[in-house]
C-alpha cells in the first residue's frame, strides 16, 4: 500500500513540484490581468524525407515570441555530427541547447568509438534526455542522416517518444506539411523530386500556417556529402513599395530659422550595418 | 483530465478500496493524493492537455503526451504464442504514426505489446531490453518469458505514479512454452491464456471471452487475433491502421501485417 503523506522523503531522480506551483502561480498573474513573458518559440514547419541517396530536411525560417516575429530568418536545421542534422520545432532555445548538448556528445562518442555516428546513435542520446525531462523540454525534433546502414530519419516528440518513418513532419504546420506529404511521397525518390516534395511541404506550412513564414531552408545528405541550402528558396521576398510618403524640398514653408552650432570633436567612427532584410 | 480508474482485487496488491485518481498534468509526484481502486483494468486514451498559456496558434502536440490510444493482443497455444496490434499513435486528434510497430522485441523469443504513453513505455522497453540481455549473458541461456514480464512489473510498480503504461509480455521459452503475461498501469503481473489490452479492449471483451477456446491452433488463433483486433479498431478511435501480427515459437518469430483493405469484413463493418 502506498503511503498518503504530502511530506513523501522523494529518493532520486528529478522532483518537478516546482512546476506544478509554477503553473498556479502563473494562472493567478493571469487572474490579475498580466502575462507572463512568452518563450520564443519556433511556431515552425519541420519535416523530413528519405529518397534514393539519402534524406532531405527541410525547415522555414520564423521564430515567434507570442504574436510577434522575433526572428524573420533563424535557422532551424541544426548540426549535429557531419552525417547527421536536426530540425527543431517547439521552444527555440530547448531546440538549439538540446542538438548542441547531443553534438557535443556525439562528438565525443565518435572520437571513443573511431566511427562515423549513427543516427540511431543520436536518437537514443535525444530521446533518453528527453524522457529524463519529462516533456519540460519543449523540444520537438525531425533527425535525419546517413550513415554505414544508409539514410534514417526520425521524428523525436518532447516527451521522449521517437518514430522512425521514411517522411515525417513536425510543428505547427504538421498538418498541412503532412497533407503534401501524404499526397505525392513516393519510395527512392531522384534528389530533385524529394527537394520539390520538401519545399512544397513547407510551402504550405508557410502560407496555411500563422506560426511559419519567411523562407524556406533545405539540407541534402548524402552519403559522404552535404548540401546546406539556406536560403533554398525565399518565398516571402519583402516587396518594393509603390507609393512615397517624401516631400519635395519647400512644400513647408520656412518663417523664422535660428541656427546654434555645438562644438564637438569626433574621436571615432564606426559603422554597423542593421539587418533589415 | 485524465483518470485511471484501476479495478483490482487480484494479486495480492490491495484489497481496500481507493478514489479514483486524477491525473494532473505536471507529472510530479501523487503521493498526496488519495487513490481508490477497484476490479478490472480499463484504459482510457492519454490526451493529457495542459496548461496551454500560449494563443492556440499552435496546435497542443508540444505539450500533450503522445499516445498509443491502442489495441493490443496476445494469445498461447500449443507451442507458442500469437500477439497483435493496431498501429495508431496519437497526440490528441491527431495521428502522429499511422504506421507504428506496437510489438516490440525485447530478447529473441519475447515480444512486449505496448499501449499508453508512447515516451513511457519505449522507455521502458529500452531499460528491461537493456536489462534482460545482461540477465541472459549472465545465465548463458535464453531467458525465460516469466522473467522479462517480472522486470517490466518492477519497474511499473516501482515508477507507477509517474508511468503510464500498459503492457502484455508474450514469448516462448524452452521450460515452460508459450506464455502470455500482463502488466496493466498500476504494475500488476499475471498470466493469462488471452489477454486483450489499450484503449480498444474495451469493446472486445464480449467477443473474446465468447469465441476463445483452449487449445487451438497457431492459424485459428491467428484468425481469432486478425478479427477480434478488426472489430476494436473499428469501434475505437484511437486504435486503427494495419494489424500486425507475428507469431513466437521454438522455431522463432514469423511476423506479418494485414493491411487496411486486407482486414476481415463483418456485416456491420
Amino acid at each position: 500500500m502506498a503511503s498518503v503523506s504530502v511530506c513523501q522523503y522523494h529518493s532520486g531522480g528529478f522532483s518537478f513540484e516546482n512546476c506544478k506551483r509554477n503553473a498556479l502561480l502563473e494562472a493567478d498573474i493571469n487572474k490579475l490581468g498580466f502575462s507572463s513573458p512568452a518563450a520564443r518559440k519556433t511556431g515552425t514547419t519541420i519535416c523530413g524525407v528519405v529518397y534514393k541517396d539519402g534524406v532531405v530536411l527541410g525547415a522555414d525560417t520564423r521564430a515567434t515570441e507570442g504574436m510577434v516575429v522575433a526572428d524573420k530568418n533563424c535557422s532551424k536545421i541544426h548540426y549535429i555530427s557531419p552525417n547527421i542534422y536536426c530540425c527543431g520545432a517547439g521552444t527555440a532555445a530547448d531546440t538549439e541547447m538540446t542538438t548542441q548538448i547531443i553534438s557535443s556528445n556525439l562528438e565525443l562518442h565518435s572520437l571513443s568509438t573511431g566511427r562515423l555516428p549513427r543516427v540511431t546513435t543520436a536518437n537514443r542520446m535525444l530521446k533518453q534526455m528527453l524522457f529524463r525531462y519529462q516533456g519540460y523540454i519543449g523540444a520537438a525534433l525531425v533527425l535525419g542522416g546517413v550513415d554505414c546502414n544508409g539514410p534514417h530519419l526520425y521524428s523525436i516528440y518532447p516527451h521522449g517518444s521517437t518514430d522512425k518513418l521514411p517522411y515525417v513532419t513536425m510543428g505547427s504546420g504538421s498538418l498541412a506539411a503532412m497533407a503534401v506529404f501524404e499526397d505525392r511521397y513516393r519510395p527512392n525518390m531522384e534528389e530533385e523530386e524529394a527537394k520539390r516534395l520538401v519545399r512544397d511541404a513547407i510551402a504550405a506550412g508557410i502560407f496555411n500556417d500563422l506560426g511559419s513564414g519567411s523562407n524556406i531552408d533545405l539540407c541534402v545528405i548524402t552519403k559522404g556529402n552535404v548540401d546546406y541550402l539556406r536560403p533554398h528558396d525565399m518565398a516571402n521576398k519583402k516587396g518594393v513599395r509603390t507609393g512615397s510618403y517624401r516631400y519635395k524640398h519647400g512644400t513647408t514653408g520656412v518663417l523664422t530659422k535660428a541656427v546654434t552650432p555645438l562644438n564637438l570633436e569626433v574621436v571615432e567612427e564606426s559603422v554597423q550595418t542593421m539587418d533589415t532584410s | 483530465m485524465h483518470f485511471t480508474v484501476v479495478f483490482s482485487g487480484l494479486s495480492g496488491v490491495c484489497d481496500r478500496l481507493r478514489q479514483a485518481r486524477v491525473r494532473t498534468p505536471a507529472a510530479g509526484s501523487f503521493s498526496n493524493v488519495v487513490k481508490l481502486k477497484m476490479a478490472a483494468v480499463l484504459q482510457f486514451p492519454a490526451s493529457v492537455s495542459t496548461f496551454n498559456n500560449y494563443n492556440d496558434l499552435y496546435p497542443d502536440w508540444t505539450q500533450t503526451e503522445v499516445s498509443t490510444g491502442t489495441s493490443i493482443m496476445a494469445v498461447e497455444f500449443e507451442g507458442g504464442v500469437v500477439i497483435g496490434a493496431d498501429s495508431r499513435t496519437t497526440t490528441g486528434a491527431y495521428i502522429a504514426n499511422r504506421v507504428t510497430d506496437k510489438l516490440t522485441p525485447i530478447h529473441e523469443r519475447i515480444f512486449c505489446c505496448r499501449s499508453g504513453s508512447a515516451a513511457d513505455t519505449q522507455a521502458i522497453a529500452d531499460a528491461v531490453t537493456y536489462q534482460l540481455g545482461f540477465h541472459s549473458i549472465e545465465l548463458d541461456e535464453a531467458p525465460l518469458v516469466q522473467t522479462a514480464a517480472s522486470l517490466f512489473r518492477d519497474m511499473c510498480y516501482r515508477y507507477r505514479e509517474e508511468l503510464m503504461a500498459g503492457i502484455i509480455v508474450a514469448g516462448w521459452d524452452p521450460r515452460r512454452g508459450g506464455q502470455v503475461y500482463t502488466v496493466p498501469v498500476g504494475g500488476m503481473m499475471t498470466r493469462q491464456p488471452v489477454s486483450v489490452g489499450g484503449s480498444g479492449s474495451s469493446y472486445i471483451y464480449g467477443y473474446v471471452d465468447s469465441n476463445y477456446r483452449a487449445g487451438m491452433s497457431k492459424e485459428e488463433c491467428l484468425k481469432f487475433t486478425a478479427e477480434a483486433l478488426t472489430l476494436a479498431m473499428e469501434r475505437d478511435g484511437s486504435s486503427g491502421g494495419v494489424v500486425r501480427l507475428a507469431v513466437i515459437s521454438e522455431q522463432g518469430v514469423e511476423r506479418q501485417v494485414i493491411l487496411g483493405n486486407q482486414l476481415p469484413k463483418f456485416s456491420t463493418v
